[in-house]
This record gives structure tokens, sequence and C-alpha cells, in this order.
């Protein structure tokens, strides 16, 4: 018997212009494969709009439009208007942005579509800073992190400012349905692309990308780190349905330390600050859990 | 008033696929699998990237043509079947 767990249809060919061991590169091959090929894509300014490939080629074998950094929202609830038209039901609409196109950029736009109850999937694969330019800091780039934008150097100007919160912007929204995945665990992405794909109205999901430039590790390290994300509680995997939240994979519980020592982007943390980024795993992932319990 | 396709301005589309990127040329390590030792996990085809791995048998082939040699499957590999091996100039 074969232990293949994920389906083993491709939508997508090799050759495509990501980075080795790039975390994004297999966000879209596991939401490709929970989705089918009756997909669109609409993706903005972000590290997938130069992945595909060098014109003409291209390595999706959906359609995706290119749209522009701040209009991802916009452009998905045009997309479903003009399908509504058409009278064609069976194809999802997916927005597929950065972190920057997400939590910064486009987020007008964002809200927008999810206020507009746009039948729509959002798809945020989040690499923690603005990748494709060079490693500037976004809204999602976590304290105490190294960026180009924040040197660290004998200043020690790291990111001084928390990661936004993108699941409790978009859960304020109403949606039906929002979950975060990690590339660590394709069968539990797979299964909340195809939850979500059945649902009607909006719907977000929030993926974790390890990037091997940006983060300042060992490209092999990828599926390694995010299975840390996951293990040390820094990126719980949850879903939020209706309202309800329930964690779909618990983590091992391991020291944020582990998560922190193969990226280079932390290396200039002090063990006083190591301590106060536990402390605040600790206590949102506290929190998370007494939701769980609360309404579970 | 209703306007057909051919009234949008042209647009650039791709219509080839992007296997004419011979990806496998960045490449500076070489992933080499040790197929005796290999257990049918299918965790290397599983986990990369490129999607540069197919199964046969339950066994790894890999498409040298296309693998960046980003070394996660060495790294995912439960039998320890696969080695990095740093490519040589010919």
């Amino acid at each position: 018997m074969s232990p293949v767990t994920i389906p083993e249809v491709e939508h997508a060919y090799p050759g495509s212009t990501g980075c080795p061991g790039c975390g994004a590169n297999l966000v879209m091959r596991y939401l490709l494969k929970g989705l089918g090929e009756r997909t669109i894509l609409t993706i903005p300014a972000c590290c997938w709009a130069v992945m595909p490939g060098y014109w003409p080629s291209h390595c999706l074998k959906v359609p995706m439009v290119y749209c522009a950094f701040e209009a991802t929202g916009a452009s998905l609830s045009g997309m479903r208007a003009a399908l509504d038209m058409k009278g064609v039901e069976d194809v999802t609409v997916v927005g597929f942005a950065g972190d920057g196109g997400t939590v910064d950029i486009g987020l007008q736009a964002l809200s927008g579509a999810a206020e507009r109850e746009t039948d729509a999937l959002y798809v945020m694969y989040d690499n923690e800073a603005y990748m494709n330019t060079g490693i500037q800091r976004s809204g999602a780039t976590p304290w105490g992190a190294w960026t180009a934008t924040t040197p660290v150097g004998p200043s020690r100007d790291y990111k001084r400012e928390p990661k936004k919160d993108i699941m409790s912007i978009m859960e304020a929204h109403g949606i039906p349905y929002a979950a975060t995945v990690s590339v660590a665990h394709p069968e539990d992405f797979v299964k909340k692309a195809k939850k979500a794909k059945d649902v009607r109205g909006f719907k977000f999901i929030h993926a974790l990308s390890p990037c091997p430039p940006g983060w300042k590790m060992n490209p092999m390290k990828t599926v390694e780190v995010a299975r840390l994300a996951v293990d040390t509680n820094v990126f719980p995997l949850y879903e939020i349905e209706n309202g309800r939240v329930r964690i779909t994979k618990k983590g091992k519980g391991l020291p944020i330390k582990d998560y922190l020592s193969i990226q280079r982007r932390f290396g200039h943390l002090t063990e006083e600050e190591v301590k106060r980024m536990q402390e605040s795993v600790d206590s949102s992932f506290k929190a998370l859990e007494q939701r769980e319990a609360r309404e579970g | 008033m209703s306007r057909s396709y051919e009234d949008i301005p042209l647009t650039p589309i791709s219509d080839t696929p992007s296997t004419m990127n011979m990806t496998g040329l960045w490449r500076v390590f070489r992933p080499v699998v040790d197929l005796d030792k290999c257990k049918k996990c299918t965790l290397c085809w599983k986990f990369c990237p490129d999607a540069a791995i197919v199964l046969v048998d339950g066994k790894p082939k890999i498409d040298l043509r296309y693998c960046k040699g980003c070394g996660i499957c060495a790294n995912e590999c439960l039998a320890e079947c696969i080695i990095m091996v740093k490519e040589e100039a010919e």
C-alpha cells in the first residue's frame, strides 16, 4: 500500500524561479492539491509575482492574473462577479498574496472583499517580511527579527514592534472560515483547503512560509523550521469556523529557543530577550487553548 | 453597451510551461539517493518545493534538470538514504 497521504496530482510544472528551498512554492503546491484544477488565482506584487517563471513561461497549470499590489481583494471580487455573470459556479477564486500585500498594502481591499462577503478564498503566505525586494520589515515581521530595514549592528535596531495579528483582524469581519496552515503538515493543509473550498462566503487562510534567504538559514531546514514553529507554539495550527476555534494539530510544546536558534535573523537576541519572547508565546497560546475549551 | 474581448487592450499572456527553465543549473549540491536503503516513506516527494521528484514504485526519481539542490529531501528522509554531494565544474 502506498503511504502517499496527499493527492498525487500536481497542478504546477517544475522550473519555477523561486529560490532553492522556498516555502512559498510548497504553499502553492499543497493549496492547489486541495483546491483542484477548477481554480483561478489573482496574485499581486509579491514573491509569487516573479516565481512562475520568465515570460512567456509559466509554472502553474491553472489560470492566474497579476493585479496591483493593493488590489487583491478588489480583484478577486471582480473575478467572482464576472464568473457569476457567466453562470460559472464550480470555479474557486483565490487571492494569493504575501504578508506585505496582505497586512500592510492590501489590507483595505482585503477588508472590503470580506465585508462584501465575496465568495472567494484569500491565502496569505507569510514569510514575515518583504522578501522579494530584499528583506524589508513588514507588519508581519515578528518582534526581535533582523531585516534590511531593522538592521541589528552595534545599536541593535532589531524590530521592536510585535507581529500584526491578521487572524484576529479577519475574524472581526465575521467571516465563516479562517485557518492557519503550515508547510510541515501538508495533510492538515490539504484538508483545510478542501474545507475552505466548500464553504460559501469569504474564507481566509494564513500559511507560514519559511524563507531561507530572509530568515538566514540553510535551505534544507525549510520544513524543519516550519515544524518547529508549530511544536514551539509560535505558529499554532487552528481553524475558526463560524466564530468557534478548534486547534487542529497540537504542538509538542518545545522551548522557543529551538525555533529561533536555526534562524540567524534571531541570532543577536540575548537570553533575556528570548525569555521575553517565550512569555509572549506562552500567554497567547494559553489564551487560544482557553478559548477552545470555552467554545468546544 | 456590450463589448467583446477584441476591445480589450493587448495584454502579455504566458503560454509556455516553465519546463523550459532548466533550474537544475542553479544547483550547488546534488542529492544522491541510495535506493537500497529507501524505506518508501515518500517524504522526499511530499516536501519537494519544485515537484522535481517523481515516485517510481514508491521510490524517488529526482529530475536533475529541475532540482535546485535545496536539500529538503535529504533533511526529511527517515531512512537517511539521500546525501548531498557538491557539484563540480565539468
